[in-house]
């Protein structure tokens, strides 16, 4: 089902995020989203996250409808040309696969095959617009498509505590323009900075979903601060996460922190989207606490 | 080496909202450069009371070289309302670089040809692409200037203004948008069409070899 009938509904859109494997067995994971994130609305696919090779995105978008699941297809421009793009925007659609989050993608080097080629010959704007065309029955080569055409949930990202705010809101105007029709944001852990981004970004009219992470501890921050890109973590959230370590290392800390986050911006966002990176288990309590 | 190709006349024109000074670099016209059809359309602008003055030199891409022709045109700048630049895109990048307050346009596209690359300084660089996208992004090349060579827009990797790839160096889109903003015409990169590469420019490339 499309994400963007939830949101035309007023419902508040509460996401997730799964990598698939790196190899071929999806049991776990499928065992997992039942256990956990039987109550969310839709599961994210990351493609390829961060440049490390694993399973393929749209192939475990596929396991998950089967298992009766919400699939949301992240689709990054960073290893395939035009060509590949649009074919496998072709092939989600014949699967029934039909939110597509459009990213341009880290760089091939961050990865684990630093001498990879990258690619990029389409970005995550001019991605959003060919989706635009093959909905119209048309592709990027001026042809036409065969039958009825294809149609999708079109969503892309931005980032809110980005040093570059300017920047980011200028291509998510752009993203808007070419078709975008729902945000997820990178993940927020400074309310204030998220509202004042959204202060300037509701007049677009297009539906956000705050980005949360469960913080894990200390360390995690910290790399983050200093690593992650429009990652902005507050000292008080680290002292927070410093205090009771065993509170902490249970993730009983770092949900509080994320719930209590959700809380302060749930009027200034139309749903949350919720990056696990593994902690998929503090997902019901975090539903729970920040009242969703 | 290089090719360069006018774009255009229309496209031309559509630049060209007001006075134009216009500057010529024919450093590199061993290689390709369209001389006569240059001429003769700065001719009719010429004769249309477009033009503040012409400046023609060579190597425009060396910065000094070009502070110092450039200083004994002040008042035609001044009286200009954009600066059109006939030349390859490192070119253009070292005039908007100069003259950073003011609409500085390419009227030219650079095609790669393969071989020796001249002795162009490498304060910037041109990817020779052959569709100029220097007139949507305040002269600063987003081929080169952006790691991933995106022409839509920044991505989410840059930190503190540095670029994710290369934290040395400083993120092309972070510079476009200043530049933009100090320009004022931030609303230029609001409302360009989407914009997608054309790789397939080697036929331009091919043509210039025939006829040499």
């Amino acid at each position: 089902m499309k994400v963007t009938e939830l949101f035309k509904e007023g419902k508040f859109v509460v996401s997730a995020e799964v990598g698939p494997p790196k190899g071929i067995h999806v049991e776990e994971l499928i065992e997992e989203a039942k256990k956990y994130l039987s109550n969310v609305d839709a599961i994210n696919v990351t493609d390829n996250q961060s440049s490390v090779m694993r399973l393929g995105s749209l192939a475990m978008c596929k396991v998950l409808k089967d298992n009766g699941f919400n699939p949301i297809f992240q689709l990054t421009c960073r290893d395939r040309n035009r060509i590949a793009l649009e074919s496998d925007l072709l092939s989600a659609a014949m699967l029934g696969i039909d939110n597509v989050l459009a990213l341009t993608g880290d760089y091939t080097k961050l990865g684990d095959h630093p001498g990879a080629k990258p690619v990029f010959d389409l970005d995550s704007v001019s991605l959003l617009y060919t989706m635009g065309l093959l909905e119209q029955g048309k592709d990027l080569g001026g042809q036409d498509l065969i039958g009825e055409p294809p149609t999708f949930a079109k969503g892309a990202v931005v980032s809110p505590c980005s040093d570059s705010l300017d920047a980011q809101l200028v291509k998510m105007e752009r993203e808007i323009k070419a078709g975008a029709q729902f945000f997820q944001t990178q993940a927020i852990f400074d309310s204030e900075k998220y509202i004042k981004f959204y202060e300037r970004a509701k007049e677009f009219g297009v539906p956000i979903q705050l980005g949360i992470i469960v913080p894990k501890n200390a360390g995690m921050c910290n790399y983050m601060n200093n690593n992650v890109a429009g990652i902005s973590i507050p000292a008080s959230i680290i002292d927070e996460l410093k205090a009771d370590k065993e509170r902490t290392k249970a993730g009983i800390t770092g949900t509080e922190i994320a719930a209590r986050i959700i809380r302060e911006c749930k009027d200034y966002c139309q749903g949350v989207h919720i990056m696990t990176l593994g902690w998929e288990s503090k997902i019901p309590s975090l539903l729970e606490q920040a009242g969703l | 080496m290089l090719i360069t190709q006018l774009k255009a006349k229309e496209s031309i024109d559509a630049l060209v909202n007001g006075k134009a000074f216009i500057i010529n670099c024919f450093g590199c016209k061993e290689v390709h450069f369209p001389e006569q059809e240059a001429i003769s359309l700065q001719k009719e602008m010429a004769d249309a009371g477009r033009v503040t003055g012409t400046l023609t030199m060579d190597y425009i891409c060396n910065p000094d070289n070009l502070k110092l022709h450039t200083d004994n045109f002040k008042a035609e700048i001044d009286a200009a309302d954009i600066i059109l630049v006939f030349a390859c895109g490192v070119g253009v990048q070292t005039v908007s670089d100069l003259f950073a307050d003011k609409k500085v346009y390419a009227a030219c596209d650079t095609y790669r040809l393969p071989g020796y690359q001249g002795v162009t300084p490498q304060l910037f660089d041109c990817d020779q692409c052959g569709m100029c996208f220097l007139n949507g992004t305040g002269g600063i090349c987003p081929l080169t200037a952006c790691s991933k060579g995106l022409v839509n827009g920044q991505c989410g990797g840059a930190k503190n203004g540095m670029c994710e790839v290369d934290p040395e160096m400083e993120c092309g889109w972070e510079r476009i948008q200043k530049r933009l903003t100090a320009l004022c015409r931030i609303d230029v990169l609001k409302n360009l069409p989407v914009q997608i590469r054309d790789y397939s420019t080697d036929d331009a490339t091919k043509e210039c070899k025939e006829t040499e």
